[in-house]
């Protein structure tokens, strides 16, 4: 029993120190990163603090309580314009509060904006919950172009961040100020999003989210602790939309309607909603989807919607899913025998990939384009629409990739199994005579 | 003000039976499969998209008729191939399927048809004015659409009230686990029911689309009126539908109708707003802007205080 204990206590104690090193490594991460990026690399860096932020956030909603939210960005963008307002205040000389502390006024505003709707709108979860948030991010999107005073009707509101008392000499004026700017705030907001989560209110939220009756058994109001989350969440929400204004220097009401709502809840289940990390790497995916794709082709929100319904149907666990399927593999020292079925799988992958996304794009290209400009750039390629070659060729090249895959699917998945078997096989070894007695 | 009235009614009654014709298919497939089809709009504005391709090829009858019928087919498939494996894992991953349908819905489109509103066009029998009254025209178009969804109407109400399969959906409203259980293939119905969902939301964009315009934003357009109005109605309840289509018709057309603001009935009451009054904003609002703000505020009031809606008899 003391033996137990104490196992458990040194497994606790090496648990604690691995996870201080994962936050000493996101900061280095953090501070190393916008040394290596460009110029278009340090907003892009900017966008994904702040993307990142905002779906955590939402996570805490979705996949930590279980609430379907189809509004969210509401609370994102009522902290980005009352930032902007903060900002327009102290800016005509209204108070001395350095623009650096913006987030945490944009935060507040969400939190407030949260304990209104959410005092209603956590009653119940599921469908009741997902159609009242549509409804409020609906009714908050129609006010923000008639509301002028607030919202500045169709044109936003703007500001500019570089009027305030600078803050021990930051004056958040280059983009790499800004930028390290957001990372403190992104690494703020993450830091206290994971102990919420791992607090008794964030583990409650998890009970009321897998059974809520059970909950209530128990003694608990499963309304109060989803409003606990609701109210954490549009906080959260609020400071990203804080940092947002800082970033933009202006808010609009495309930030709060409900296509922005469908954004965020798109990079959380790409992301993996099951994992505190899946909304920062779906964040990730996501703006770099809406930043660098975005400039190489016009499709990118087709593209975008086919990863989702894909993440939807094949990796309901998402990309960081994808990743973590692979512990078991590691923790039995199997990793590397991943690596050849893997990179074999991946040249029918990549074959069909290519076919196929040239396929869409030059499709794209002969119904868009003006007339005799037939040609257009493709991988690194001059292709000509005009003529059959390319099509046939590009055909050829996706079918035999999803040819290929048929083959090498199966394979992949044995290969998978065999990597992730040989852990349960040392602890029973009367399981392993019984099998091969068979 | 009699020949408002008259105009506001008439065409609050065409757009709230063509929401009707939406409404009854997403009700039907929430009944079922207890989903709300987030992507239904979509499928709407499809329809209105494969009508404008074959009217070109096969005129606008054949457009009519055979675009629901493909778009019930995708409908089909897109639950017998995808609404199907996620089933497994809930209603929120449902929910989040739709909608990820819908997201792509929207963007196929554009890529195949392009950004641009199609010239759709209503045939030549159907254009022109029905009659005139007090020197307004009312289009033979509209009265065209007023009948067919009466007539869908109709055959859906004898098919659910007379017919064995009529029999089997309305008991699968109230009771689905147990339509299961008495030994229907419920993966079948599933699939029908969404098909013929999907298809009456086709056969509502066919019609639809040439009078609101067949463009890449109609499906979003439309999408959110149509929630509120199975959820005002109450999930499940076609009864409800019918009721609130009809309302949410008439309101929207009435409100647009209606050229006024608070500060309109504050000078009634010989209080003169200004532009320097506390909250302009609010007292200047005209009665057209917030119409398209009425419907989603009886939704959101209608979820808090009766969240099963008007006539429905369960929340999910």
């Amino acid at each position: 029993m003391s033996n137990l204990t104490q196992i458990r206590k040194a497994e606790n104690i090496a648990r604690k120190k691995r996870l201080r090193i994962l936050w000493l490594c996101f900061a280095v991460i953090l501070v190393v990163l916008p040394l290596l990026a460009t110029k278009f690399g340090l907003t892009i860096l900017t966008q994904i603090c702040v993307a990142s932020v905002f779906a955590l956030a939402y996570n805490m909603l979705l996949g930590q309580g279980g609430m379907l939210s189809f509004g969210h960005a509401v609370y994102f963008g009522l902290g980005g314009y009352a930032s902007i307002h903060l900002m327009e205040y102290v800016g005509t000389g209204g108070a001395p509060i350095p623009l650096v502390l913006t987030p945490i006024f944009g935060g507040l505003f969400g939190l407030v904006a949260a304990l209104l709707i959410g005092s209603f709108s956590t009653r119940r979860a599921g469908t009741v919950f997902a159609m009242i948030s549509f409804g409020i991010a609906e009714l908050v999107a129609a006010s923000a172009i008639i509301l002028v005073g607030f919202f500045g009707g169709e044109e936003g509101m703007s500001s500019d961040r570089t009027m305030g008392p600078s803050f021990f000499g930051y004056e958040m004026i280059p983009q790499i100020e800004v930028y390290y700017f957001a990372a403190v705030w992104f690494f703020l907001a993450t830091f206290a999003m994971y102990y919420f989560s791992r607090s008794p209110a964030g583990r409650m939220a998890n009970a009321v989210r897998d059974n809520a009756e059970r909950a209530q058994f128990i003694g608990y109001n499963p309304q109060k602790i989803r409003l606990v989350s609701f109210v954490a969440s549009g906080f959260f929400a609020g400071i990203a939309g804080g940092i947002f204004a800082i970033q933009y220097e202006i808010v609009t009401d495309s930030n709060l309607n409900t296509a922005a709502s469908g954004l965020v809840m798109l990079q959380a289940y790409i992301g993996g909603i099951g994992y505190f990390v899946g909304p920062v790497i779906g964040a990730i995916v996501m703006t770099l989807l809406n930043t660098v794709v975005s400039g190489m082709t016009d499709l990118w929100l087709l593209y975008t919607g086919l990863l989702f319904i894909g993440t939807v149907l094949l990796a309901p666990n998402g990309l960081t899913g994808l990743i973590m399927m692979h512990t078991d593999a590691y923790r039995n020292g199997k990793l590397s025998t991943l690596v050849k079925p893997y990179l074999i799988g991946l040249i029918p992958l990549t074959a069909s990939f290519v076919g196929i996304i040239s396929l869409v794009e030059m499709f794209s290209h002969r119904n868009e384009q003006t007339v005799g400009d037939d040609v257009m750039p493709l991988f690194f390629m001059n292709i000509d629409v005009s003529t059959s070659e390319a099509w046939i060729a590009f055909t050829i090249l996706s079918l035999a990739g999803i040819i290929g895959l048929r083959f090498t699917i199966p394979m992949v998945r044995t290969a998978w199994h065999e990597a992730n078997e040989a852990l349960t096989l040392p602890a029973s070894p009367t399981k392993q005579e019984g099998a091969k007695n068979e | 003000m009699l020949e408002t009235v008259i105009f506001s009614l008439l065409n609050g009654l065409v757009y709230g039976l063509l929401l009707f014709l939406l409404a009854s298919g997403l009700t039907l497939i929430f009944s079922m499969m207890g989903v709300l089809n987030l992507a239904h709009a979509g499928f709407y504005m499809l329809a209105a998209y494969f009508a404008y391709t074959i009217s070109l090829y096969m005129g606008f009858w054949f457009g009519i008729l055979l675009a629901p019928l493909i778009v019930g087919l995708i409908g089909g498939l897109v639950e017998r191939y995808g609404l199907r494996q996620v089933h497994q894992f809930g209603h929120v991953p449902e929910l989040i399927f739709t909608f990820g349908v819908a997201f792509l819905l929207e963007e196929v489109v554009q890529f195949i048809w392009g950004r641009d509103q199609l010239a759709y066009n209503k045939p030549e029998i159907l254009e022109g004015a029905l009659f005139t009254l007090f020197g307004a025209d009312f289009p033979i178009y509209k009265m065209f659409m007023l009948i067919v969804s009466v007539l869908i109407f109709i055959t859906l109400f004898l098919v659910l009230k007379h017919t064995r399969i009529g029999l089997i959906i309305r008991a699968a409203v109230g009771h689905p686990q147990v339509v299961g259980m008495l030994g229907h293939n419920v993966p079948l119905i599933f699939m029908v029911t969404f098909g013929v969902g999907t298809a009456l939301a086709g056969l509502a964009g066919a019609i639809a689309g040439p009078v609101l315009g067949t463009y890449p934003g109609m499906a979003s357009g439309l999408g959110g009126i149509m929630f509120v109005v199975v959820i005002f109605g109450g999930l499940g309840s076609l009864g409800g539908a019918f009721i609130a289509s009809i309302m949410i018709g008439l309101i929207q057309t009435f409100a647009i109708a209606i050229d006024g603001s608070l500060a309109d009935v504050l000078a009634l009451a010989g209080i003169i707003v200004t532009e320097e009054t506390f909250m302009y904003d609010i007292w200047s609002t005209t009665m057209p802007q917030v119409a398209p703000l009425i419907p989603y505020l009886m939704m959101v009031v209608m979820l808090i205080f009766r969240p099963t809606g008007l006539m429905g008899a369960r929340e999910s």
